[in-house]
C-alpha cells in the first residue's frame, strides 16, 4: 500500500508541490540563517583560531572575549613564566589602530604583535613574501582580504608603505587569515614594532601566550597559572567558547537570528501543515473508502506518515541544498570580504530535526482526522 | 405486504447471507436523539440481487452500513456470512470486511491518482497481493467487463458509466461473498444506469454471493430478485419477483 500512499500524494500535483515548498522554505530559512549566525560567531573567534603555536591564553581576569582588551603588566609575563608546569610564555599584542594609507585615506586595522624572538602566533600561510621578512625594520604582513579591501584591483608588491601612529610601516608580505567579525584588515608585526604603531600607554601587553610541559594536561597548567598569578588562563577551545558565549549573552545577534529561524519554522509549519491538512481533507472520501475496504487505522497512519516523511525529506534536501548554494554563491560573489557563512553538521542535524517536527506536526492533524473518520462516511 | 407473508411466499433461498434481528440504531442523545432504525428483522439470501428501496432518510444507508460492518447498531444482532458482526472486535471486523465484502459507491470513490486497473486491484493489494499480480487480475476483469484498453486510463479520463464499471470490478475482484452497492446508478444517466445494473446482475450475482443494492431509481427495480421497502426506519415490505 506504500505506493498507493505515494501515488495519492504525488497525484495532487499542486498540493504536493505546496507541501514541499512549505518545508523547503522552512529548511532554507533555518539552514541559511543559522549558517550565517554560525559564520558570524566563528568570525568573532578568528584571531584565537588563527594564532597557533601556543595552547594557553593568559589574560586579565576580567576579560570576557577576545576583543575585550585589559592590558597586563610585564611583571605578569614573568609571573606566568614562573608557574611550575609552564614551559614558556611569550608576549602577544592585539589591538585596533588607525592606519594612514599612501593615498591619504585612513583605515582602522587589527594589529597583532608577535613575540620578537620566536614569532609565536604568526600566520599559518604566507602567500607573498616570507615570515622572516617580518624581522626587517618597520615590516608588517597584511592579510590578503584586507589588502584587496584597501587596494582593490592592485597586484601586491612588497614595499608598499602606510603609517600607524606616525610610524612608517612597510608591507613586506601577505598572508591568509580567517575573516574577522569587524571586517578590518589584519596587520601582523613584531611585538616591539607593534607597540610603536599604537599610542603610548603604560601597559600594552594584551595576552601572554603560554605552553605547558609535554604530558601535563592543559587544564592543569591553566589551573596552576590562575592559582599562582590570579590571572585568567584558558585553553584555545575555552577562549573560543568564552568569546562566543559573550556574543550570545550580551548582543542581540542570537535573538535576531533566532527570530528569523523561528519564523522559518512556524511559517514553514503553517504552510506545510495547512496544505497537508487540506490534502487529507480532500482525500477523506478516499481514506474512508480504503477504511471500508479493510484498511485498518494503523495502516492508514503508516501511509500518512510515509507521505509526510517523503515530503519532509524532499523539502529538507531542497531547502538545505538551496542554503548551501546561497552560501557558495555569496562566497563566489564576494570580491573582498567573504561573507559569514558556516554550516557545521549540527545545523544539518538541527534542521533535520526541525523538518521532522514540521512533517510530524503537519501529519498529526491529518492523522487525527483520518482516525476519527467513520468508514460509513463513504455512503454519505 | 407484511414481512411474514413475503417470507412465506419467497422461494427457499440457497443460504442466508445476512440476518438482522431486532436492529435499532439511534443517533444523538436526549432531545436530539433520532431513531434511524427501529426493530429491523431481515434475512438476505445468497445468490440473489436484493434491492433496498425507500424515501430519503428512511434508514437504507444506515442499514447497509450496519450490515457492512461500518456502523454498530444500538441494539439488536447482525449475522453476516455466519459471523456475528455485533460481537466482533474492531480488528477482526476490518479483516472480515476486507475479505468478504465488496463496495460500490454512488460517487464511485475511485482514487484519482491511480489508473483503472490499479483502482480495481485495490482490494487485492489490501489483502497483501503482489502489485503486478493484483493489477494483472484486475486488468483481466476489466477486460471481461468491456473495459479492455481502458485499464491504464485515469478516472478523470473515463465517463461516469465507465468509472462505475471500474468500481464494480474493484468491488468483486477479490471475490467477496457480499456485495453492497449504494445508489450505483444515481450519478449516471438512464442508459448508463441500466447498463451498470445489467453488469451487476451478470458479473456480480452468483450462487455464493449476496448482492444488496440501495436505490431510489424505480427503473432498476426490475433487476432485483427481492425488493425490500423501508419507511421511517422500519421494513415496510419484502417483495420477491423474477427479474427481467
Amino acid at each position: 500500500m506504500n505506493w498507493v500512499a505515494l501515488k495519492m500524494l504525488t497525484g495532487d500535483r499542486s498540493k504536493y508541490l505546496g507541501i514541499v515548498f512549505g518545508i523547503t522554505f522552512a529548511a532554507l530559512l533555518m539552514g541559511q540563517q543559522a549558517s550565517i549566525f554560525c559564520g558570524l560567531m566563528l568570525n568573532t573567534t578568528s584571531q584565537i583560531r588563527d594564532i597557533q603555536g601556543a595552547d594557553i591564553w593568559v589574560m586579565d581576569p576580567n576579560v570576557q572575549f577576545v576583543d575585550d582588551l585589559k592590558p597586563l603588566s610585564e611583571n605578569d609575563l614573568h609571573r606566568v613564566r614562573g608557574v611550575p608546569g609552564v614551559a614558556w610564555g611569550v608576549r602577544f599584542y592585539k589591538g585596533l589602530t588607525r592606519a594612514r594609507l599612501d593615498n591619504g585615506n585612513f583605515q582602522q586595522v587589527i594589529l597583532l604583535g608577535l613575540y620578537d624572538a620566536t614569532l609565536v602566533g604568526a600566520p599559518q600561510e604566507i602567500t607573498h613574501g616570507t615570515l622572516a621578512d617580518l624581522r626587517a625594520p618597520d615590516a608588517v604582513i597584511m592579510d590578503e582580504t584586507g589588502f584587496r579591501y584597501l587596494w582593490p584591483n592592485e597586484t601586491f608588491r612588497p614595499g608598499r608603505v602606510m603609517e600607524m601612529n606616525d610610524h612608517r610601516a612597510v608591507i613586506v608580505g601577505l598572508c591568509k587569515a580567517s575573516p574577522t567579525f569587524q571586517t578590518f584588515p589584519i596587520v601582523y608585526a613584531r611585538y616591539s614594532q607593534a607597540v610603536q604603531f599604537t599610542p603610548r600607554e603604560r601597559k600594552v601587553l594584551s595576552f601572554v601566550l603560554a605552553q605547558g610541559y609535554p604530558g601535563l594536561p592543559i587544564a592543569e597548567v591553566c589551573r596552576r597559572i590562575h592559582a599562582q598569578t590570579g590571572l585568567q588562563a584558558l585553553s584555545r577551545e575555552e577562549f573560543i567558547w568564552k568569546t562566543i558565549n559573550y556574543f550570545l549573552r550580551r548582543t542581540g545577534i542570537p535573538i535576531n537570528f533566532g527570530i528569523t529561524v523561528a519564523l522559518g519554522f512556524f511559517v514553514g509549519s503553517a504552510i506545510a501543515g495547512q496544505t497537508f491538512y487540506l490534502f487529507t481533507v480532500e482525500n477523506l472520501k478516499q481514506f474512508g473508502s480504503l477504511k471500508a475496504m479493510g484498511v485498518g487505522n494503523l495502516r492508514l497512519v503508516r501511509m500518512i506518515l510515509l507521505q509526510a516523511g517523503v515530503v519532509g525529506l524532499q523539502g529538507y534536501g531542497l531547502g538545505m541544498g538551496l542554503a548551501v548554494l546561497f552560501g557558495m554563491g555569496m562566497k563566489a560573489a564576494a570580491k573582498t570580504i567573504p561573507p559569514a557563512f558556516f554550516m557545521p553538521w549540527q545545523i544539518l542535524a538541527g534542521s533535520a530535526v526541525a523538518v521532522l517536527a514540521i512533517s510530524l506536526l503537519a501529519s498529526l492533524i491529518s492523522i487525527r482526522r483520518v482516525l476519527i473518520l467513520e468508514p460509513a462516511v463513504v455512503f454519505k | 405486504m407484511s414481512i411474514a407473508v413475503a417470507l412465506q411466499n419467497a422461494p427457499a433461498p440457497a443460504a442466508t447471507a445476512v440476518e438482522c434481528r431486532g436492529l435499532d440504531k439511534d443517533f444523538g442523545e436526549g432531545e436530539t436523539r433520532v431513531q434511524a432504525l427501529c426493530g429491523v428483522d431481515l434475512e438476505i439470501p445468497s445468490g440473489e440481487l436484493t434491492l433496498l428501496v425507500g424515501p430519503s432518510g428512511c434508514g437504507k444507508t444506515t442499514l447497509i452500513s450496519i450490515i457492512a460492518g461500518l456502523l454498530d447498531p444500538t441494539r439488536g444482532e447482525v449475522t453476516v456470512l455466519g459471523e456475528r458482526l455485533t460481537e466482533m472486535r474492531s480488528g477482526p471486523k476490518i479483516s472480515f470486511r476486507g475479505k468478504n465484502i465488496g463496495f460500490v459507491f454512488q460517487q464511485f470513490n475511485l482514487l484519482p491518482a491511480l489508473n483503472a486497473a490499479e483502482n480495481a486491484a485495490l482490494p487485492l493489494l489490501i489483502a497483501g497481493w503482489n502489485r503486478a499480480r493484483a493489477v494483472a487480475k484486475a486488468s483481466s476483469l476489466l477486460e471481461a467487463m468491456g473495459l479492455a484498453g481502458r485499464a491504464h486510463s485515469m478516472p478523470s479520463e473515463l465517463s461516469g458509466g465507465q468509472q462505475q464499471r471500474v468500481a464494480i470490478a474493484r468491488a468483486i475482484v477479490h471475490e467477496p461473498r457480499l456485495l453492497v452497492c449504494d445508489e450505483p446508478t444515481a450519478a449516471l444517466d438512464a442508459h448508463s444506469g441500466q447498463l451498470v445494473m445489467e453488469l451487476i446482475r451478470q458479473v456480480a450475482v452468483h450462487r455464493d454471493r449476496a448482492v444488496i443494492v440501495v436505490t431510489h431509481d424505480q427503473r432498476v427495480y426490475r433487476f432485483g430478485n427481492r425488493i425490500i421497502s423501508m419507511s421511517d426506519g422500519r421494513i415496510e415490505s419484502v417483495a420477491v419477483q423474477q427479474p427481467t
